[in-house]
């Protein structure tokens, strides 16, 4: 019998989804001993008529990371459905949105002129090139994608079978979901396939975990020392476990770092953020409105922070517009 | 996360005759009792809040104000037990805290931290119920109306997992 074909493809994402699949080292033997690799632009020469060429569900299953923000991302994850039986969002920006995702704080026209006509960036623009659709050049005409208005999670554009979240998903989910795959012996379509707990119920450090509401003020990592035993949120630490899904094994956690929420919510959250913002605030250890707005206070950027992976899957999907105060945050 | 088209804009297809839609969380032993109040008192009031119950303004998540805001609502009112009436000791202090932080999100995403009030009402203030709802629609009607950005089409289908009975709560200490 011929190997069950599989291929990843990326959009609007870093590359790390990609490096975690070469984080599978020797695991990863494993998987092409199973599967054959029909489509993987990042690591092998595969063009897209490649898969133009293939039969409807040739791929067994194929592995989209990123976020979907071009037209160009709209067209490769239509045809990655179509030419696959299974579709598996891949990471936080295909799940979530994901960090591009908090794009949908600002329009789309904000960011083409904060990156090249602000100069905001480093970005040398003598010429004030700006992206458009139809470019003329002394070669011809050219036809290119375009930036979309909002960034959108994969399931917003296609139907997506699973979900393999975190950022990027840790190395025992994706050997899971490709073995699952392979042996035929998945869950329910539509599920998440990561443990459906959170983070809090085997983090290492759940006995240090105040019974009570105890958060007098928020802290920021670079600004104490940190316990490394010690509950973050006992230490004033915003830890987003109390809202996230477990999985990681808590890497975050383990090297000392609170969880920033990158699996994302637990089945029963309609919006992740929210959960989160509901964990968290009724942990603040006072009763006095002044100072739990004054304690609110000190979370720089709750969007930023509650949404990091997940703006667009959340219910406001975007930041509403026309910006009352012109794009800028806050 | 079924899109709900956003029809606030075409029901009141100008400010002038806009009729802002209120949907109101009350809990159970004062704030809704202050609205039974109300009623029996046959005290007039804006016709325009949905009142829904829950047993705590405690057990109002941010997840809901959301999802009204999404499913059409222009605002939010929650109603509470006045600080230290909580029939649950403390729920409206938690209640008192998620609005804190929510109001400033909201703020972020480019939504007036008005169409989101907390308002503490005890069961004998059914005349606060009237003032609450009338000032909240009049400050929406002034707003106007909640134009979220819609959710592109949405294929979301993500399952539930059946609750596992037998686990301890996620939040629980190990033995």
């Amino acid at each position: 019998m011929a190997k069950p074909k599989v291929g990843f493809y990326w959009c609007a994402s870093c590359g790390g989804c990609e490096e975690a699949v070469v984080d599978l080292a020797e695991a990863v033997l494993d998987v092409v001993q199973v599967v054959d690799i029909a489509f993987w632009p990042c690591a092998t020469d595969f063009k897209r008529s490649d898969v133009e060429a293939m039969a409807d569900g040739e791929m067994a299953a194929c592995f989209v990371n990123g976020a979907i923000r071009s037209s160009e991302q709209q067209e490769m994850a239509d045809l990655c459905r179509r030419k696959s039986q299974l579709l598996v969002a891949f990471g936080s920006c295909s799940h979530t949105g994901g960090v591009p995702g908090m794009a949908n704080m600002y329009t789309r026209q904000a960011i083409l002129e904060a990156v090249y006509t602000d100069g905001e960036f480093s970005t040398v623009n003598a010429e004030k090139a700006f992206p458009s659709a139809h470019v003329s050049r002394p070669e011809g005409q050219l036809e290119l994608p375009t930036l979309d208005e909002s960034v959108k999670a994969l399931d917003q554009v296609v139907v997506v079978d699973y979900y393999l979240p975190g950022c990027p998903p840790p190395v025992k989910l994706i050997v899971e979901a490709v073995t699952a795959i392979v042996e035929g012996k998945l869950p329910p379509r539509g599920s998440v396939l990561a443990p459906d707990v959170a983070q809090c119920r085997d983090c290492p450090r759940i006995d240090s975990k105040p019974e009570e509401a105890f958060i007098k003020q928020f802290v920021r990592p670079h600004q104490i020392h940190i316990d490394p035993e010690k509950c973050f949120l006992a230490q004033g630490l915003l830890c987003l476990g109390p809202a996230t899904r477990s999985g990681c094994d808590h890497a975050c956690i383990k090297g000392n770092m609170p969880c920033t929420g990158c699996l994302g919510p637990l089945s029963r959250a309609t919006d992740y953020g929210a959960a989160a913002m509901s964990a968290i605030a009724s942990l603040v250890g006072s009763n006095d409105a002044r100072q739990i707005g004054a304690i609110m206070d000190q979370i720089a950027d709750p969007a930023g922070t509650f949404y990091r992976y997940s703006l667009p899957a959340s219910q406001l999907f975007r930041r509403l517009e026309p910006a009352a105060n012109g794009g800028q945050q806050r | 996360m079924s899109e709900t088209s956003h029809s606030a804009a075409e029901l009141g297809a100008s400010t002038e005759g806009f009729q802002p839609r209120i949907v109101a969380f009350f809990c159970n032993w004062c704030t809704y009792t202050a609205s039974d109040l109300a009623g029996v008192s046959r005290l007039q009031y804006a016709p325009n809040a949905r009142i829904i119950r829950v047993m705590c303004s405690g057990r109002l998540d941010p997840q809901f104000v959301l999802v009204a805001l999404r499913q059409g609502a222009d605002g939010v009112l929650i109603g509470g037990c006045h600080p230290g009436d909580c029939h649950y000791q403390e729920g409206n202090y938690k209640c008192l805290r998620r609005y804190e932080l929510l109001r400033r999100l909201l703020g972020q995403m480019g939504i007036e931290p008005q169409r989101v009030r907390l308002e503490w009402i005890s069961a004998s203030e059914g005349d606060r119920v009237r003032e609450a709802i009338n000032e909240m629609t009049e400050q929406l009607r002034r707003l106007g109306p909640l134009r979220l950005a819609s959710i592109p089409t949405p294929h979301r289908h993500e399952v539930l997992s059946p609750v596992k009975r037998a686990g301890r709560p996620v939040l629980a200490k190990a033995e």
